[in-house]
């Protein structure tokens, strides 16, 4: 255990196996993990999401940004079907994973979910040991592997290994808080996922504890794909390479996808002037 | 909305009002009824958290008191550890045990019961049922918390029990095992009811995260849910048996008189509760040493239920988790 001094793991994960492309705009439809198609979200009758499509590119950082009830944080809910637990909710439009309908009828969403994990605004251990939170994805998903190696290796791609080697059967609890979120996401990448969702990763951080998660999230993009949700335009200018605007229908307060495309495009000379309102702050 | 324009026109809008006082702020309260009141209200309230705390006082008072002419006579060790009870048919006996043997079958036949059925309906009511199925189900749960216990002790008896004899053809009519199951379903809405909310009280987070990681509804429920609710569950299995073992009138009237230390469920046997009724019922003289045997009896009832309270708050204070 302890003569594994590299901070990544040497253990080939499925998504390594997909070689980064360069930044040339080119890009290949093979690259695509998840592409969106028209979808929309009814709450009951209300439609809360309308005319969303995007195609989420592997190993890419994602960024979601837009004003408060744009309906990001629902999309980013339709990517590993959460809003099926709530009751009323309704997904139309399409979403493949990998060429696949993850609304499919055939589609089992526990095994889906393995493979989309998410991370969520607050930290959400489980009131149970450090060791536990991170093996509970293991267990549920039936792994036979050598479960003390499989936490050590999501530790340490979590960056949370060297603070918290010495203290595994402690309760999660006792963290700190950014340690806490760090835990989460050691949590969510312990079952080896493709894509990483993350609502508001670090909206309940200090400053000292969100740039450590800013920086995981460039760390953590050679393995798998991430989309996050963030309120903070700064952040996704830092962490993303490709950034969708949402908006607010003000005549049936749906929430809408503005504009999609290359985060530096975006944030210095964006196609859409709403967009550009947005960013520069003229809007309200 | 124009909120401005209709300030200045209209005289009753709320800055007139204010400007219109004559001084800029209005004096603080002085000291008024209104006070007065809050002290006589405050006083009463006290009296009556005080008045449950000496009720308690003077009933353990008056189970030491009465039950020292007991023990005056008859050494506490004889009490605990003869193993026939006997008090009023000769030759004698005065070991306490098989009441408690008594007591403690019932009890546990009741907690076979009333333990998995109540998490099980806990677990089905927070987290597998619509909400519609749930305010059905809730008020019917409580309507059977409402029956009064003679109901099921004649529940038990006239139903139960030719039931069971139809499996156990040798079963005595007074029983355990009638007065055991009934005593669970008895004590199941309480048990249930606690435990829901214990596992209610689960932040919805932990539920997400861990569906997030792709744990079905079971694994959500047992895994991730119990166990976080577990101090809450465990305090609502104490606060059931404790009631269990306070039960009077359906061990009295179904489980039968017969003192007898024995685990056979399908005997009759003879609980503490039970005993005191039997006894208090009959001819026995006021002060008599027989007599007295209820005090005793009451006194180590009393204790046993305190235990398990004490053991109830002591869990949750332990190992009840605090979520931020």
């Amino acid at each position: 255990m302890q003569k594994q001094t590299a901070k990544q793991p040497e253990t080939i994960v499925p998504s390594q196996l997909i070689v980064k492309l360069p930044d040339t705009p080119d890009e290949t439809r093979t690259d695509v993990v998840l592409e969106v198609q028209s979808l929309e979200v009814y709450y009951g009758a209300f439609r809360a999401v309308k005319d969303v499509d995007m195609p989420i590119r592997s190993n890419r950082v994602t960024a979601f940004i837009g004003p408060s009830g744009c309906g990001k944080s629902t999309v980013l809910r339709c990517f590993n079907r959460m809003n099926d637990l709530i009751r009323g909710a309704r997904v139309g439009g399409t979403i493949l994973f990998r060429d696949e309908d993850l609304y499919g009828a055939d589609i089992d969403p526990t095994e889906m979910r393995s493979r989309i994990g998410m991370v969520f605004q607050k930290p959400n251990p489980f009131p149970k040991s450090i060791y536990e939170n991170v093996a509970f994805g293991l267990r549920v998903n039936g792994y036979t592997g050598n479960y003390p190696d499989a936490v050590e290796r999501s530790l340490r791609r979590a960056a949370l290994w060297d603070e918290v080697k010495d203290r595994l059967k402690e309760n999660a609890l006792e963290l700190s808080g950014g340690q806490q979120q760090r835990l989460c996401i050691a949590r969510a990448l312990a079952p080896e996922p493709e894509v990483l969702l993350m609502d508001e990763p670090a909206s309940a951080l200090d400053p000292i504890s969100t740039q450590a998660i800013e920086d995981l999230i460039k760390e953590l993009v050679n393995d798998v794909s991430i989309v996050i949700v963030t309120h903070n335009m700064q952040q996704a200018a830092r962490v993303s390479d490709e950034t969708a605007f949402f908006m607010v229908d003000p005549e049936d307060r749906a929430g809408y996808m503005v504009e999609f495309g290359k985060t530096t495009n975006i944030f210095t000379n964006p196609d859409d002037e709403r967009t550009e309102a947005y960013i520069t702050g003229r809007f309200s | 909305m124009s909120l401005g324009s209709a300030a200045q026109g209209s005289p009753d809008s709320p800055s007139d009002v204010l400007r219109s006082s004559g001084s800029e702020y209005r004096a603080l309260f002085k000291r008024n009824k209104r006070n007065w009141e809050g002290a006589v209200v405050h006083r009463l309230v006290f009296a009556c958290a005080i008045l449950s705390i000496l009720t308690t006082v003077a009933i353990l008072l008056s189970l030491v008191i009465q039950s020292w002419g007991f023990f005056s006579q008859i050494p506490v060790w004889e009490f605990l550890g003869e193993a026939r009870w006997s008090p009023i048919l000769k030759p004698r006996s005065y070991g306490v045990l098989p009441l408690v043997a008594g007591t403690m079958l019932v009890t546990f036949l009741g907690a076979a019961v009333a333990i998995p059925v109540g998490l099980a309906a806990a677990t089905y009511l927070s987290e597998y049922a619509h909400d519609k199925v749930r305010r059905i189900i809730k008020p019917i749960l409580e309507v059977l918390a409402g029956i009064p216990t003679v109901v099921y002790g004649y529940f038990a008896l006239t139903f139960v029990t030719p039931q069971l004899q139809r499996i156990f053809p040798d079963m005595l009519v007074f029983n355990a095992l009638s007065a055991g199951l009934v005593m669970g379903i008895m004590i199941l809405p309480m048990v249930s009811s606690l435990s829901e909310d214990a596992m209610l009280a689960v932040p919805n987070s932990l539920r997400q995260a861990a569906y997030a990681l792709g744990a079905t509804r079971f694994e959500v429920s047992t895994k991730i849910v119990i166990p976080a609710a577990l101090s809450g569950i465990m305090a609502a299995f104490i606060i059931g048996l404790s009631r269990a073992i306070g039960e009077t009138m359906l061990v009295t009237i179904a489980a039968g008189a017969t003192p007898k230390l024995t685990i056979n469920p399908l005997e009759s046997i003879q609980t503490m509760t039970a005993y005191i009724v039997q006894l208090s019922l009959g001819e026995t003289p006021h002060g008599s040493l027989e007599f007295n045997t209820i005090f005793a009896v009451g006194l180590l009832l009393f204790l046993i239920t305190l235990v398990m309270n004490v053991m109830g708050y002591a869990i949750v204070r332990k190992w009840g988790l605090k979520y931020e």
